[in-house]
């Protein structure tokens, strides 16, 4: 017999004794002691939860609550986990599975979160629901692919009003990918603009559901919640797997921890394990010594053993983080399993920019905070870069604008790290004289003029939906950045939502600020890879007193080149110090010169008196001034401040 | 050249003027006690310097002191502490102690050297700055100095004050040119924080010179000096001939040691660098307890020696060696854009500073520290 230990709530503990003692008796002989023990002792302490044991798989769920951006999906979990009692009133917020600053800050999850709900359905049929809220934004996807892989099922979530959008239908292919039981739930039917019948029937005509499996509920009213539970316990089946086969787990997701090292986040699908066995990752090969397992309820709960059908977490002291890879598969040493999970598909970027510490002796410390920080966020991909001016670094890859800022800010935020970004750019195609195809990312690859043939870049089709009102202002955008065969549609009075191709480059410099000012917060963009299309490009470097600055080096559309270098010289003037000489910034393409700038020197900067006590405080002051130099870029003569590289990054009108 | 020099602080001032931040008092009765602190404070370094080829003593106003605590000083410094066969003796005197009496009396202690405090000889601009003598007082000591037989005589003047015309300035100038002193300093005006003129600056009272006529007042001060025949050889100071050139603040631009007596007197010995409390009260108590006066002290590293190599070096016509650079990186390429600038030229081994370079004295260190 299976006995993983579960939690209750004490609700759940009174309303157990409240049906029939003998009938209590016959579920489960050996627990009724213990759970009075439990009542009494959380009534004392205060202790909400407590452990219990559970049969069997059949009374476990897993499941992934997916939906586009803001549908509510954490707020439904929210519901979830207050039904079960999982968390008191008094500790409760909302979106309380976004734990992160950011998440919190930005009103958006970012990462996936798994939650173990303990739940008893009417029957007194006791569950473990283990929940995986997940982010809505594009840019998070391999998030939630991630996720759908440890479960079942899936609650599809639709906005009442907003019915169907782009991530919606996005997520739905992943879960049948995966050959996910489906529920669609249509969220936010106490809106006033709320469209049920409308949403009914996009689910069944544009996703293919049947309209009778649609449950209604409102995350924020906490209406139909109880529809949700016995659809997730009647509707996604139990996982399957035996307790008996070898081991396999796989790692969904991972974090590091100073103290610990990895927490693995699992799945396990085949055996069980528990502190004391020996597991084996299997990609290195590395086995480490289990120190502990449990579960995710709010906080980390401690568990005798996970065992298959289990969603829950793993630590085993490993400070090596490189052993651990998301997507490995865990198996115990003494008994391997013969082959490995299928793990994840790569995670393919499609914005990419390098980073560079900004002292150089702080190298070491960026790497390692990389590595670490890829534990947690499997979509980075990184590789080493260097650059004449920024000395060593790493060229990394995004899922998106979003993700690279969201990276950027953790790095800094959780690791401590403090670093140069270049322009972001996206991956460019060349085909050569010779035939050969190559494709950069990066400008310094770019190949020689000479020997190319023929330049493509991926192209995007942007759907921009916005009031009628700011029609004008957002054409004169798309046109200005490049868009091309424009469409409306009229989905409801006094909005309208324009189509354009437009060039991926285009977009992922200070177009959604753009956009964003431009309508007042009313616009909102999205947008679909549409493929690669010819374009003339040419790579643009900027100059410094004749100094090639490499990092500031593009590779862009020829018509667009000459505003980006006026922009960049500009931006660049306005940053760089005064200097005891002149200094010329300029644009140029291949030797020829297509914008530049000045910066002139000081006129003066000396103090008059420097006597015997002067001189202390005349060095203490130069070594201050030294200390903030280190923190600068030296390119020839010039100090180029960190902040001159991010200027040349920001929007028009900041 | 290298021997050590002695510096005395006497910090009493009969006024305070309102943009100096030197430390002084105006309470007199404080002198004896002073001297006596002073005496015991002698007695400290007696052993530590060997002999001095300099004395100089600055203020506050020296001169503010009588004929019998003049001496008294003197007798004090000359019987403990050991001095060269010819050493330079300064003394910082302000026109409205000048008189022939005087004059004689510090011939007769020894003083070979006088800085006259003159700052401008322009009527206003003497009643602005708050000083206690007047063009003709300040002209009148210039006279009296010079019968008396006086050829070391520097004369401090100050320009760059607020809304100074370049044309008020040059009067000046060219007024103390007639009287052909062996030195003269030009201090560019500081407003210091903690002055009264750094309040009205705050409170918009005064306005600022700026940059640009901070720049100009310095090109002209210079350039007309030098054709009058002046040596700029530090970017305050200018000397008729090399051989008056103030022997003893030299020192202070080239690490030679010094020992400086009195309160907030700075000191430097092998690498080592202290300073005196500012104070007299709490200078004259811990001199009574049998402690140093001192209020703090540093020993300078290797990197802080080079630094202020670096900077003081640029600060002076002798300029920066060339072997000091060149383990800085880029100090190749950064060295020829300010040659193409026309900040420095190249002597020999050394990279000596042109008149432009100066006004940049301060931000050049900073260009070959890494
Ligand atoms: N009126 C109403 N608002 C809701 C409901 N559910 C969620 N919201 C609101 O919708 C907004 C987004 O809710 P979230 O739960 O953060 O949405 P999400 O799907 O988790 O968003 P991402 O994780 O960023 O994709 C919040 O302001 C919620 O308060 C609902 O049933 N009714
Ligand atoms: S006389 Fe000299 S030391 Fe005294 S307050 Fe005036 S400027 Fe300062
Ligand atoms: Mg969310």
């Amino acid at each position: 017999m299976r006995v993983t230990p579960r939690l209750i709530t004490e609700k759940q503990c009174f309303q157990l004794i409240r049906r029939d003692p003998v009938d209590l008796l016959n579920q489960d002989t050996t627990n009724f002691g213990i759970l009075l023990t439990i009542c009494y002792v959380s009534k004392i302490k205060g202790i909400h939860r407590q452990r219990l044991n559970l049969t069997d798989m059949t009374q476990i769920r897993n499941f992934s609550i997916i939906a586009h951006i803001d549908h509510g999906k954490s707020t439904l979990a929210d519901r979830l986990i207050q039904y079960t009692g999982l968390v008191s009133e008094r500790d409760f917020r909302n979106q309380i599975l976004d734990t992160m600053d950011l998440e919190r800050e930005r009103g958006i999850t970012i990462k996936s979160q798994t939650v173990t709900l303990p739940y008893a359905d009417r029957s007194g049929q006791e569950y473990d629901l283990n929940l995986i809220d997940t982010p809505g934004h594009v840019d998070f996807s391999y998030e939630v692919s991630r996720s759908l892989s440890s479960c079942e099922g899936v609650l599809l979530l639709v906005d009442a009003s907003q019915g169907i959008q782009a991530q919606t239908l996005a997520n739905l292919y992943m879960a049948m990918e995966h050959d996910l039981a489906i529920i669609p739930v249509i969220n936010k039917i106490d809106l006033p603009s709320a469209d049920v019948d409308r949403v009914k029937d996009e689910i069944e005509n544009e996703l293919g559901l049947d309209s009778d499996q649609i449950i209604l509920c409102s995350a924020k009213e906490g209406t139909g919640i109880e529809a949700v539970f016995e659809a997730i316990v009647n509707r996604i089946p139990p996982p399957a797997g035996k307790e008996d086969n070898p081991l396999t787990a796989l790692i969904f997701d991972a974090a590091y921890d100073l103290f610990r090292g990895v927490i693995i986040s699992c799945r396990v699908f085949d055996g069980t394990l528990g502190p004391g066995d020996i597991i084996r990752l299997m990609s290195k090969g590395a086995a480490y010594r289990v120190e502990e397992v449990g579960c995710f309820c709010l906080n980390k709960e401690p568990r005798d053993r996970l065992s298959a059908g289990d969603v829950g977490y793993v630590i085993a002291g490993i400070k090596t983080v490189s052993d651990t890879r998301v997507g490995d598969t865990i198996t115990l040493d003494g008994r391997p399993a013969p082959t490995a999970l299928p793990g994840f598909q790569e995670a393919k970027p499609v914005v990419f920019s390098s980073i560079y510490p900004i002292a150089s002796d702080d190298y070491h410390s960026l790497a390692d905070a990389l590595e670490k920080y890829k534990l947690n966020d499997a979509a980075l991909t990184y590789e080493k870069d260097s650059s004449a001016a920024l000395g060593q670094g790493f060229r990394c890859g995004f899922l998106g604008l979003l993700h690279l800022e969201i990276v950027q800010q953790r790095l800094e935020r959780e690791y401590d790290q403090s670093f140069i970004m270049t322009v972001p750019s996206v991956q460019y195609r060349f085909t050569l004289e010779d035939g050969h195809c190559l494709s950069v990312d990066n400008p310094q690859y770019y190949p020689d003029p000479i020997v190319i043939r023929g330049s493509e870049e991926p192209f995007i089709q942007a759907s921009i939906l916005i009031p009628e009102r700011y029609m004008g202002a957002v054409m004169k955008l798309c046109l200005d950045r490049r868009g091309e065969n424009s469409r409306f549609t009229y989905p409801s009075t006094g909005r309208i939502e324009i189509r354009f191709d437009m060039p991926l480059a285009e977009v992922i410099v200070d177009f959604y600020d753009r956009l964003k000012t431009i309508t007042q917060g009313y616009g909102s963009f999205d947008y679909d890879f549409i493929g690669y299309r010819e374009s003339d490009l040419v790579k643009l470097d900027i100059l410094v007193n004749g100094e090639k600055v490499d990092a500031l080096s593009i590779i862009v559309h020829k018509d667009r080149a000459r505003d980006w270098a006026v922009r960049a010289c500009d931006r660049l003037k306005d940053e760089i110090p005064r200097h005891q000489f002149k200094i010329a910034i300029q644009g140029a393409i291949g030797g020829k010169i297509i914008s530049r700038s000045t910066v002139s020197p000081f006129r003066k900067d000396v103090t008059a008196k420097c006597y015997g006590g002067d001189i202390t405080r005349k060095r203490k002051l130069l070594e201050k001034q030294k200390k903030g130099k280190k923190r600068m870029k030296i390119v020839g003569s010039v100090m180029i401040p960190q902040k001159a590289f991010v200027a040349v990054l920001k929007s028009e009108d900041e | 050249m290298n021997r050590p020099g002695l510096y005395v602080h006497v910090p009493f001032c009969r006024t305070k003027c309102p943009y100096c931040d030197f430390y002084s008092v105006t309470s007199l009765s404080l002198v004896p006690a002073w001297l006596d602190a002073l005496q015991r404070e002698v007695l400290i370094y007696r052993d530590r310097f060997g002999s001095f080829d300099s004395l100089y003593l600055g203020g506050g106003t020296p001169t503010i002191l009588g004929s019998r605590e003049l001496t008294r000083l003197m007798e004090v410094l000359f019987q403990d502490l050991s001095f060269s066969r010819d050493p330079e003796i300064t003394i910082e005197a302000n026109p409205d102690d000048i008189t022939k009496e005087k004059t004689a009396l510090l011939r007769d202690l020894g003083f070979n050297r006088i800085s006259l405090g003159v700052q401008s000889l322009n009527e206003k601009e003497l009643q602005f700055l708050q000083r206690r003598h007047s063009a003709k007082q300040a002209e009148e000591a210039i006279e009296i100095i010079q019968a008396s037989g006086y050829t070391n005589l520097g004369i401090d003047l100050m320009y760059g004050l607020p809304g100074q015309d370049e044309s008020v300035w040059m009067a000046t100038l060219r007024r103390i040119l007639v009287y052909n002193p062996a030195h003269i300093s030009c201090y560019q005006m500081t407003i210091s924080k903690g002055t009264p003129f750094y309040r009205m600056l705050k409170q918009g009272r005064i306005q600022a010179t700026g940059e640009e006529r901070e720049r100009a007042f310095f090109l002209l001060t210079s350039a007309y000096l030098e054709e009058n025949g002046y040596v700029h050889y530090e970017i305050s100071n200018f000397a008729r001939e090399e051989k008056t050139m103030s022997r003893h603040n030299i020192k202070y631009w080239r690490h030679v040691p010094y020992l400086g007596l009195g309160p907030s007197a700075h000191s430097f010995l092998k690498g080592l660098r202290w300073w005196n409390l500012r104070s007299v009260d709490g200078y004259c108590q811990a001199l009574d307890c049998g402690r140093r006066p001192v209020e703090d002290r540093e020993r300078l590293t290797e990197e802080q020696v080079w630094l202020e190599s670096l900077f003081l070096g640029f600060r002076t016509r002798e300029g920066v060696k060339r072997k000091l650079i060149e383990g800085s990186p880029n100090s190749g390429s950064t060295l020829r854009e300010i040659r193409s600038a026309g900040l420095v030229t190249l002597h020999g081994d050394r990279i000596i500073p042109t008149r432009e370079g100066f006004i940049l004295a301060d931000s050049l260190p900073l260009l070959f520290s890494h």
